[in-house]
C-alpha cells in the first residue's frame, strides 16, 4: 500500500516531481552557470562592434541559426574542417548564443576572413551565383534596408546595463559608425569577425 | 570550481543518491507471499473482476537499484562529482588531443613524403592528387566551385590561363598567403562616358570579339598611358600583380561592353583569402600540386 500513499496525495506527488525534475538542473546546471569557465571571456575575446552587433541581430532575425551553426565539437573530423572546437568563454557576450542544432548549411563559429567581403555579399544576395549547387535561400533586401541607429543605441545601452563592457564612448559614436550602412554590410561585417579574435585558429 | 560550488554537487549528489535507494525500497512492495485481501485495490469490473496490487517482477525492481550502482560507478571513472577528476582521468579536451595525436602519427608521414617530393612529380602521384582533392573540397570549392572551374570573378583552375603565375612558389603562395587584385577605377581619369566605351571596344578588340575602327584604335595611346602598366603594352598581362591577359578569351568577370564598362568605371577588387593557417605549410603545396594538375590535361 506504500506507494499509494504518493499516488493519492496531489499535494505530496506535485512537491516529489517538482524535487525530482529539478535535481539534475540545481546539481549540474547552477554550478556551471557560476564557474569562471563560462561567464569570463577567452584571451582576445571582446565585446561586438556597433555595426557588428547589429549583424548579429539581422543573423537572428533572419534565423540563419535554423541551418548554421556555430558551434564546433571537440573532435578531429570538426576541427579539421571549421577551425578549433568552441570554448565557454568565447560566447559570453553572445545574448543568446548561436550554438544552433542543425547544419543544412556549414557551421559558421570560424567563417571570418575564410571569404571576401564581395563573396559575401554576392553569396548573400544571390547564393546560386557563386555556388551553384547552394540551396541556401536568398537575401536581396538586406542589401536596401537601412540600420536603425536609434534602435541600436538603445540595444548598446540595454547590453551595458546588463554588465557587457561598452563604455560610453563607444556608445556614443555608434550611431556614426552604423550611419549609410546597410543590413547587408552589418552582417557582412558580423561574419567576417565569427572566430577572428582568438588567439589562434587552428 | 570554487570550494562552495565542489560541495554543492558532492552534497547534493550523496543527498540524491540516498534519497534515490530510500525511495525505491521505501515504495517497492515486497514478495508474493505477503499478498492478501488487503491487496485488492478496490475497483470492480463485471461484477466479479478485481485487480490486485501484486508487486513488480523482481529483475524490474532491480533495475532501478542497478542503474544506481552505474550512476555511482560512473561518477568514479568519469569527472561529475564536483571537482573529482575520475579514475580514468578523462576529459573531453584530453579526448581530442588523444585523437589528434593518433591522426597526426598516422598522416604526418604521408604529408612529410609528399612534401619532399618534386613539385612536377607531385601533380601526377595519384595518392597525393586523391588527398589534393579532399583538401581542394574542403577549402576551395565554395569559390572556386566544385568542378574547379570558377564562377564570375573567381579563376577557372582547369583552364590554363593563371592570375597570378603557375609555378610552385606562385601557387603556393596564392594559397598560403592570398592575394588580393587591385584595379582601380578609371571612368573619371578617361574623361567621358564615350571614351570608356570606346577602351571596352578596344579592351575586346585585343582578343578579336571586336573590329576596331579608327575611333577604337586612337584608344591604343590611352592604353599605353594608362592600362599598360599592368596589362602590358601589347595587353598580355603581368602575373606578378595579377593583372589579366587580355587578348586571349578568358574574362573573369565577363566580356560583354557592359561589363567591361563596370569593370573600367569602377575597378575590381579580386581577393583570395590566405590560407597558411588552415593547411600548414605541407598542405598547402599538396593542394597548389593539386590545383596545378587540373590545368595539365
Amino acid at each position: 500500500m506504500r506507494h499509494e500513499v504518493i499516488e493519492k496525495s496531489m499535494n505530496l506527488m506535485i512537491v516529489l516531481i517538482v524535487l525530482a525534475i529539478s535535481i539534475g538542473g540545481i546539481v549540474e546546471i547552477i554550478p556551471l552557470m557560476m564557474s569562471s569557465d563560462a561567464t569570463e571571456p577567452d584571451e582576445g575575446i571582446s565585446v561586438y562592434s556597433p555595426l557588428r552587433l547589429a549583424g548579429r541581430d539581422v543573423y537572428v532575425r533572419e534565423g540563419c541559426y535554423n541551418c548554421h551553426s556555430q558551434m564546433i565539437r571537440p573532435f578531429r573530423s570538426e576541427t579539421e574542417r571549421y577551425g578549433p572546437y568552441t570554448t565557454a568563454g568565447e560566447t559570453v557576450y553572445d545574448r543568446p548564443f548561436q550554438f544552433g542544432s542543425k547544419r543544412t548549411g556549414p557551421d559558421l563559429a570560424r567563417v571570418g576572413g575564410r571569404y571576401s567581403d564581395d563573396w559575401q555579399r554576392l553569396h548573400l544576395i544571390d547564393p546560386r551565383a557563386l555556388v551553384p549547387e547552394s540551396n541556401m535561400p536568398a537575401y536581396p533586401w538586406l542589401a536596401d534596408r537601412q540600420i536603425d541607429a536609434e534602435v541600436l543605441v538603445a540595444k548598446l545601452e540595454t547590453l551595458q546595463f546588463l554588465g557587457d563592457p561598452y563604455t560610453d564612448e563607444q556608445i556614443a559614436a555608434a550611431a556614426a559608425e552604423v550611419a549609410g550602412k546597410t543590413e547587408l554590410d552589418a552582417l557582412v561585417a558580423y561574419l567576417q569577425g565569427l572566430g577572428t579574435n582568438r588567439s589562434h585558429r587552428r | 570550481m570554487p570550494a562552495f560550488w565542489h560541495w554543492f554537487v558532492v552534497g547534493l549528489t550523496v543527498l540524491f543518491i540516498i534519497w534515490c535507494i530510500w525511495l525505491v525500497s521505501w515504495s517497492a512492495k515486497q514478495g508474493p507471499k505477503n499478498v492478501g485481501d488487503d491487496d485488492l485495490v478496490g475497483h470492480k469490473w463485471d461484477g466479479d473482476l478485481e485487480e490486485w496490487n501484486n508487486p513488480a517482477p523482481k529483475w524490474w525492481l532491480y533495475l532501478y537499484f542497478i542503474t544506481i550502482v552505474w550512476g555511482i560507478g560512473f561518477m568514479i571513472a568519469y569527472p561529475g562529482f564536483g571537482n573529482f577528476k575520475g579514475v580514468l582521468d578523462w576529459s573531453s579536451a584530453g579526448q581530442y588531443e588523444a585523437e589528434m595525436q593518433a591522426a597526426a602519427a598516422t598522416y604526418e608521414p604521408i604529408y612529410e613524403r609528399f612534401a619532399a617530393m618534386d613539385f612536377e612529380a607531385l601533380s601526377r602521384d595519384p595518392d597525393a592528387n586523391a588527398l589534393g582533392r579532399s583538401l581542394y573540397a574542403s577549402y576551395c570549392t565554395t569559390c572556386h566551385g566544385s568542378d574547379a572551374r570558377g564562377a564570375t570573378g573567381y579563376p577557372n583552375l582547369t583552364d590554363s590561363d593563371w592570375q597570378w603565375g603557375s609555378s610552385e612558389q606562385a601557387i603556393t603562395t596564392s594559397i598560403y598567403d592570398g592575394r588580393t587584385a587591385v584595379m582601380t577605377p578609371w571612368g573619371q581619369i578617361l574623361g567621358s562616358d564615350e571614351a570608356v566605351t570606346n577602351m571596352a571596344k578596344y579592351v575586346r578588340s585585343l582578343s578579336g570579339l571586336e573590329e576596331a575602327d579608327e575611333t577604337v584604335q586612337a584608344m591604343q595611346q590611352q592604353f599605353t598611358m594608362y592600362c599598360s602598366a599592368c596589362h602590358m603594352a601589347d595587353g598580355t598581362g603581368n602575373q606578378l600583380l595579377g593583372a589579366p591577359n587580355l587578348t586571349d578569351d578568358v574574362w573573369l568577370y565577363g566580356a560583354s561592353i557592359d561589363t567591361i564598362r563596370t569593370t573600367i568605371n569602377e575597378g575590381r577588387n579580386g581577393q583570395m583569402p590566405p590560407h597558411g593557417n588552415l593547411l600548414g605549410e605541407n598542405r598547402a603545396k599538396i593542394l597548389a600540386a593539386y590545383v596545378y594538375s587540373l590545368a595539365q590535361n
